[in-house]
């Protein structure tokens, strides 16, 4: 148990009790939805197969039926694949870094955090995966033993290092997450016990592997957590950093770029933060998880978005400014192009949303505002799709020879499967926040009597002189 | 009833009953060990895993046979039964044979496998042609398969169609031949011999025949000032590789006027420099549209086409045979005529007009220059254009009255015809119409009987292009369908059964052999002549005797006899009918009469200029896809025709929104347009049409130029709906010419109605990359420094600077054996395309129709990039900044430079395959290994191992890697009408068996044709030697014809490629950039003075 300094804000709001933690998180998965719920799943779900019905069209009869052409060979596939992959990125970093630097308020924030990354990477894997011409032979892009003679991949190509980043990724994201679930998984079914209702009590016994809560399965669990926290960590940084390869190895002006790495890794922190704002935001409204989510965690959430949006506006000012200094032709045309060219308004918009509009959270008022959050949120979404789309489709259409140069159009099939990512995204997460605790309860337990409101308050009450103690017993 | 009979089976069931039924109760008389064959007879019986192994067995075979029947479906392939003694599989047979449409000759050599012609070359033999071909003989093997082709006979019956057996349609149409007063065979020209005298005996079957010539694009013109200046109503040859002065006053000659692929090879000699010529022929060109001759031009001078005769006129003065200062252009009029005068003898004025009058002046400049005889051979005239204008104009009046019987052989009246001639209202006056048209075209249409005639590679045939030029053209297929030559239709009409080849053997050994002097016997004069599909005879001349001419031909009885072997048994000779002896009805003109006319002409605000496609020509081969697909070689637009229009007009008229004196407002940047163009309706000699307006750099100002070939009708949705035609805007002079320039045309803008085009090139300039990418000089700076313009690029390193070629990244390859390399000239590249569709025809490129083109999605596996110069120059804007005088910000100048110069700009182009990297970008990317690189230097691509992720295509620099978007040959979107050949039965005959067609979601491109260089090693191999320089061409390089293509092998010190690598105009694109290309190119000379050589 860590005392904290009564300085620090309380992380638990309105005086809960441990078993009130409990009925809180576990009401959504009790209860009966609501009507919005069932709206939103209703419009989720039919995005979801919309943009799978456009998916199997374009597996039928062939790539041609997106926008990309002889000069733009990837557009709003791979836009939308390292959108994705990007989002994802804030899940990792709150439960793995943030773990390992002992920061208490992600434990409100991380399951659901944990969750938008496995739902994202699989929303990135589809355009991914589906991207290639012949997607049926996805598998050649794996080294498996296989009898075509002695071919096998070619392990100086970005996208073999793709492949094993991603899928690294994906499953220690899924993992990670799924050990957290199990003590409440545990927990759930204990109540459905309880409770009487042994369909359900099967079903999270399933899911809870067996959890007893004795004192070994506690240890073990810390113990695996903390690995898997450290295998993370990397991973973190290596995804974006090598989805940033598939770029920066090329010859492409505009693409052949040493600051991508850490610019990808900023950047995607960037957007999965904005898009963890915008879930939870909406998630503490309809769950009523105002006690666990506060406003603190926004601000929080908001202090790192106007963090890596800044570093991302450095990244962005360094690539103009290497461009001109390099005295490149191509390179200098590259981002002039980007900037005034034909596809102005995409440079134009990534600005605004990534550089211009995070700087408004240096103002206390703004970020602690949940209207300006969700809207800045979602403006940075916006934004770091734009900043994709211009690092993909305006370094393609116009590079080294301009008998070449071309325009890039989406069409409906495109759109149609971006679309369907969106509602698959988001049917997961609602049936998600219905079924699982959206909270990592057990973990959050461990903080009520340090950072919960009315702990807080007893003890300044026993001494209330403001003694910093940090020690933990 | 039941059968108590017993029937032994031997002797022993008799003898020993119980032993012999012992011995069949098993299932086999004798013991057969199978339990020991299996093992152990006891652990078999006890083993409790027999009947889980047999278990495992059934799953895994089930399995097996599952997924081996999710393999691909197998394509049925019949193999020959009894194998025909020419072919074998796999093998290539060629055979010689002659193209001819009317339009354009060649001599060619047609390849076929397995009995399917599937690629045309040329005949190296041929004088005229001397190997290459243009893109319309290199597409003209499509149309064989075409599926709009006539099965057999049709004979309409109301407004329908019937099918009818060549023997009911000969009976009815003889009947009604019969009842006719006045028959007229109306054709496009013919240089056949026999079909001429086919036509003969024709005319003396039936009484009244009339033989009218008629070509869409005449040189009608040119024959009545030809009459009149030299006394022969017959077309010179031209000599342009004896030309140090070109002066063309709107004449194509390298894409479409007269015989462009001569002319374009004799103008490839010209233009090559090296180290031993230092010199190339100046090149002027008056002209209002941009056309590939222009843009090859070292100077051009945009005029209306009114203009052109006081140019004509101004030359004329300037060179000191009469005529009048020119007040167009008067400073550089003159300066053109002191070049013309410079180079007497070896000065050459050609002309593209179809007005007699500008063709006499001409004429006498050719006179005061010296021209005639040594530029301009009347020895040897040319007689592929023999259309008389006077006469279709006349036939046309009596069609109905004197004439009530026409037969269409090779011509298309209907849809080519000036509207001012009223053909159409004609057609319908006749009491019998007859089509020899292969295809239900416009004519055929409104015809009472078609009788297909084959498809030239179907049909023997012989031709007399030139005086002296004999070829045959040999059939290399069966013919498809139930058509028949048209000859032997005429024959059969005229009551003559001989089969057609007969009736040509029989007018070669009556006519042609006492021409020649090598072979007494007919049947190898014969064979000769068919084998090598050309001959030079010349008529024995008057002076000589009989014997003399007996001695000379060393003709013998017993070789008389020999001859008639081979021959049909009859011995009735066939009329001899020389091309020479042509009729003519267009009349003469006298030179101050031509003066007196030209001095008169005026135009008015817009003058239309129609002109011939590089791609269409004159339209005969509109349906062909390959053709419809090949861009434009200025415009860069496919399946289309449009209005050029110069961009100053396009203001003037207010069209695209543009408006005001704003600056900004006419600078259009042209991907912007690459969507919608305005559309005009256009008013043209009284017919009425509406097309697009594209922006057209160069196009003289108050000129608009529409191309014919477009807008045909009754083909297929496709064909149907490219463009609009504007033949019927073809003026007709009363003295009977028409004339494909139009003085005073109407424009009105169309209102909101936009078109969409599809244009593989929709930027235009170069962007002040010309160091990088193509390089260019002028010849007095070359004559000083080989070297000039062509600096070695260097980079910065910590070292200083170094040459890029020391600075690598990568080890290099090692290339034992050989190192295939490709030299691009690009002084003798005119631009012209014949390239681009020698390859689709070698390597089975898909047609994607013109959706596709329009994404920018065409798969080309080379194209020919065209850059127009700007007004806006990076290196003097860069200077006048340094000296802080600039005028532009950065961006406007870039800006600025996006746009082409609209007056007159330069032209470059530029042949760009896959250049075969040493360092290949493309390479390192591919996760799969797909495209990897061979020990030769060659850049390979596994179809089968590609996955499709496009990595590769986007890390090309040169953007020439093609991706199969869909499947071009099964997907129904392909499917309407034979927009991809390979998408019907008929059409993929045409596919070389050679080159895999590929599947969807693969990426391809150029392989420097790796299934000619296999093949060329295997033969080599087999003849125990390394494969020479010249063995093994690739299919681009094989049809050029002004050789800038040169394919070879680096290692081979002694290839011509080798000696271009050591050329001091070397250069490689892009060169920085490590990749290390395989193809390079020779700078660009211009025979200019201005110092800004630059595009």
């Amino acid at each position: 148990m860590q005392h904290e300094s009564p300085l620090r804000d309380p992380l638990i709001l309105g005086d809960r009790t441990y078993h009130e933690i409990t009925t809180d998180i576990a009401k959504p998965i009790e209860g009966k939805a609501n009507k919005y719920w069932y709206l939103v799943f209703t419009i989720s779900v039919a995005a979801f197969i919309w943009g799978f019905s456009c998916l199997a069209y374009t597996i039928g009869t062939g790539i041609g039926q997106w926008g990309a052409n002889k000069t733009v060979g990837w557009a709003w596939d791979i836009t939308n694949f390292v959108w994705w992959i990007g989002i994802g990125h804030a899940g990792t970093l709150i439960s793995a870094v943030l773990l390992l630097f002992r920061q208490k308020w992600r434990m409100a924030i991380n399951r659901s955090a944990e969750a938008m990354t496995i739902f994202a990477v699989m929303c990135a894997a589809v355009f991914v995966t589906m991207h290639t011409g012949r997607p049926w032979l996805d598998y050649w892009l794996f080294p498996h033993a296989n009898q075509f003679g002695s071919l096998w991949v070619n392990f100086n190509s970005p996208l073999t290092w793709d492949v094993f980043a991603v899928s690294t990724y994906f499953t220690v994201s899924l993992v990670f997450w799924y050990l957290g679930l199990i003590p409440d998984f545990g927990a759930i079914r204990d109540r459905f016990k309880v409770q009487g209702k042994p369909m359900q009590e099967k079903i999270y016994k399933i899911l809870s592997f067996g959890w007893s809560g004795r004192a070994r399965d506690w240890s073990r669990f810390e113990e695996v957590s903390l690995v898997l926290a450290g295998l993370s960590t990397p991973l973190v940084f290596s995804v974006h950093s090598i989805v940033s390869m598939d770029f920066a190895t090329s010859v492409v002006p505009g693409w052949h770029t040493t600051i991508f790495p850490p610019y990808f890794v900023a950047g995607a922190i960037f957007s999965g933060f904005a898009m963890v704002s915008t879930l939870l935001l909406i998630m503490r409204k309809v769950l009523s998880l105002e006690h666990y989510i506060t406003i603190q965690h926004i601000e929080m959430m908001n202090i790192i978005i106007t963090l890596t949006g800044s570093m991302v506006g450095v990244a962005y000012l360094s690539e103009l400014f290497i461009s001109w200094y390099s005295g490149v032709e191509y390179e200098g045309y590259a981002f002039m192009n980007r900037a005034t060219g034909p596809y102005w308004w995409s440079y134009w918009g990534m600005m605004t949303c990534n550089v211009i509009s995070p700087q408004l959270f240096w103002f206390k008022k703004i970020r602690t505002s949940l209207i300006a959050t969700m809207v800045l949120s979602i403006v940075v979404n916006i934004g770091m799709w734009f900043e994709r789309f211009v690092i993909i489709v305006t370094s393609l259409h116009r590079d080294y020879l301009p008998s070449s140069w071309t325009m890039y159009h989406p069409t409906w099939v495109e759109i149609g499967i971006f679309t369907g990512t969106i509602g698959m995204f988001f049917t997961f997460f609602l049936l998600f926040a219905r079924t699982f605790p959206v909270i990592a309860l057990s973990e959050l337990k461990t903080i009520l009597k340090s950072s919960g409101e009315q702990y807080k308050r007893e003890r300044a009450e026993k001494s209330p002189s403001p003694v910093t103690e940090t020690t933990s017993h | 009833m039941a059968n108590d009979k017993q029937y032994w089976k031997g002797i022993s069931q008799l003898t020993d009953e119980t032993k012999f039924a012992e011995k069949h109760s098993g299932e086999f008389a004798e013991y057969i060990p199978v339990e020991d064959f299996i093992g152990d007879k006891a652990k078999m019986e006890t083993s409790s895993t027999n009947r889980r192994d047999f278990l495992k067995f059934l799953g895994f075979s089930t399995v097996a046979a599952t997924l081996a029947a999710c393999e691909a479906p197998v394509m049925k392939a019949i193999p020959y039964v009894n194998r025909p003694d020419d072919i074998t599989p796999g093998v290539a047979n060629w055979y010689a044979s002659s193209f001819f449409d009317g339009h354009d000759y060649a001599s060619i050599l047609v390849k076929t496998r397995e009995g399917r012609p599937i690629k045309l070359e040329g005949n190296t033999l041929s004088p005229i042609t001397k190997g290459k071909l243009s893109a319309r003989v290199q597409a003209s093997v499509l149309s064989l398969y075409d599926s709009a082709r006539l099965k057999g006979p049709k004979m309409k019956s109301g407004n329908a169609w019937a099918d009818k057996a060549w023997s009911e349609a000969d009976a009815a149409i003889g009947a009604k031949l019969a009842q006719s007063k006045g028959i007229a065979i109306l054709s496009s020209t013919i240089i056949s011999p026999s079909t001429k005298a086919a036509i003969a005996e024709f005319s003396a079957k039936y009484t009244n025949v009339r033989h009218v010539t008629y070509d869409s694009i005449s040189y009608s013109g040119m024959m009545k000032a030809n009459l009149s200046s030299f006394g022969k109503a017959l077309i010179p040859t031209y000599r342009f590789d004896k030309a140090d002065v070109i002066v063309s006053l709107g004449a194509d000659f390298l894409a479409n006027w007269l015989s462009p692929i001569e002319h374009a090879r004799q103008y490839g000699i010209t233009r090559k420099v090296g180290k031993d010529k230092k010199t190339m022929s100046k090149h002027f060109q008056f002209e209002s549209n941009m056309s590939i001759t222009g843009a090859n031009a070292d100077e051009r001078f945009p005029v209306k086409p009114s203009q052109l005769a006081q140019i004509a006129l101004g030359l004329l003065n300037g060179v000191g045979g009469g005529g009048s200062a020119s007040n167009v252009m008067g400073t550089q009029v003159t300066k053109v005529a002191d070049a013309l005068k410079g180079a007497r003898g070896k000065g050459l004025v050609v002309c593209g007009s179809n007005d007699a009058a500008l063709q006499l002046v001409v004429n006498e400049i050719n006179k005061s220059i010296g021209a005639i005889g040594t530029t301009i051979d009347w020895e040897n005239p040319d007689y592929t254009h023999q259309g008389d204008d006077a006469a279709v104009k006349k036939l046309v009046e009596d069609m109905g009255t004197s004439i009530d019987t026409v037969i269409f052989y090779n011509t298309n009246p209907v849809y080519s015809a000036p509207m001012a001639l009223n053909f159409g209202a004609a057609m319908k006056k006749l009491s019998c119409r007859i089509s020899f048209s292969g295809m239900l075209d416009e004519t055929a249409a409104m015809c009472d009987f078609i009788c297909p005639d084959h498809h030239y590679l179907e049909a023997w045939n012989d031709h007399n292009p030139r005086k002296g030029h004999y070829s045959i053209q040999q059939p290399a297929i069966r013919p498809l369908f139930s058509t028949r030559h048209a000859q032997e239709t005429l024959l059969l009409w005229s009551g003559n059964k001989t089969d057609y080849h007969t009736y040509l053997q029989k007018g070669w050994k009556s006519n042609m052999l006492p021409m020649q002097h090598t072979f007494g016997d007919f049947a190898a004069f014969w064979n000769s002549s068919v084998r090598d599909g050309v001959s030079e005879l010349w008529p024995a001349t008057a002076t000589q005797t009989e014997d003399e001419k007996k001695s000379l031909l060393g003709i013998t009885k017993k070789d008389k006899d020999k001859s008639d072997t081979i021959s049909a048994n009859d011995e009735s000779a066939v009329v001899s009918v020389s091309n020479d002896s042509v009729s003519f009805t267009g009349g003469t003109i006298t030179l101050s009469e031509a003066t007196s006319q030209l001095s008169s002409w005026k135009g008015g605000k817009y003058e239309l200029s129609i002109y011939a496609s590089t791609a269409l020509g004159n339209g005969a081969q509109s349906q062909n896809p390959w053709l419809q697909e090949l861009p434009d070689p200025i415009t860069k637009i496919t399946w289309d025709n449009y209005i050029t229009m110069n961009p100053a007009d396009v203001k003037e008229m207010k069209l695209f929104g543009v408006e005001g004196d704003d600056k900004d407002a006419v600078i259009v940047r042209f991907d912007q347009m690459e969507d919608m163009l305005d559309v005009v309706e256009i008013t043209a000699n009284g017919y009425k049409t509406k097309l697009p307006v594209w922006f057209q750099p160069g196009q003289a100002r108050g000129s608009i130029g529409i191309a014919v070939g477009y807008g045909r009708k009754g083909f297929n949705e496709i064909i149907d709906n490219t463009g609009a035609n504007i033949y019927p805007a073809v003026g007709m002079s009363a003295s009977g010419t028409m004339s494909y320039d139009v003085y005073d045309v109407q424009l009105a803008d169309a209102g909101v109605e936009q078109h969409k085009i599809a244009t593989t090139q929709s930027h235009s300039t170069i962007m002040g990359r010309n160091e990088d990418i193509l390089r260019e000089t002028t010849l007095a700076a070359f004559a000083k420094d080989e070297r000039a313009g062509n600096p070695r690029p260097t980079m910065h390193t910590y070292k200083g600077e170094a040459d890029v070629e020391k600075v690598n990244l990568w080890n290099d390859f090692e290339r034992p054996n050989h190192q295939w390399s490709m030299a691009i000239d690009l002084n003798s590249c005119i631009g012209c395309g014949a390239c681009v569709i020698a390859c689709n025809a070698e390597n089975n490129v898909p047609v994607v129709g013109k959706d596709e083109v329009h994404r920018s999605r065409e798969m080309h596996w080379m194209r020919i990039d065209r850059y127009f110069s700007s007004d806006t120059v990076k290196e003097e804007e860069d200077k006048k900044d340094e000296e802080g005088k600039g005028e532009l910000g950065l961006m406007e100048m870039y800006r600025h430079m996006e746009n082409p110069s609209f007056d007159n700009p330069k032209v470059v182009f530029q042949p760009v395959m896959c250049q075969h990297c040493n360092h290949a970008p493309c390479e390192t990317v591919c996760p799969v290994l797909a495209t990897n690189h061979s020990s030769e230097g060659l850049n390979q691509m596994a179809y089968n191992r590609c996955v499709g992720t496009r990595y590769c295509a986007n890390n090309c620099p040169f953007k020439v890697r093609r991706f199969n978007w869909f499947n071009y040959t099964e997907y129904h979107r392909f499917e309407k009408t034979n927009l991809n050949p390979a998408h019907d039965l008929l059409g993929r005959m045409v596919l070389n068996p050679d080159v895999v067609v590929r599947s969807r979601g693969v990426m391809e491109k150029c392989t420097m044709c790796v299934q000619r260089i296999q093949g060329g090693k295997l033969d080599a191999k087999k003849a125990g030697v390394r494969p020479a320089d010249g063995m093994i061409n690739t299919a681009c390089a094989q049809t050029c014809p002004t050789d800038a293509i040169t394919f070879g092998d680096l290692n081979d010190m002694k290839s011509a490629v080798s000696a271009m690598e050591k050329d001091g105009r070397k250069f490689e694109m892009l060169e920085e950039t490590g990749v290390r290309p395989s193809v390079f190119y020779l700078t660009k000379v211009w025979n200019r003075e201005d110092e800004k050589a630059h595009v």
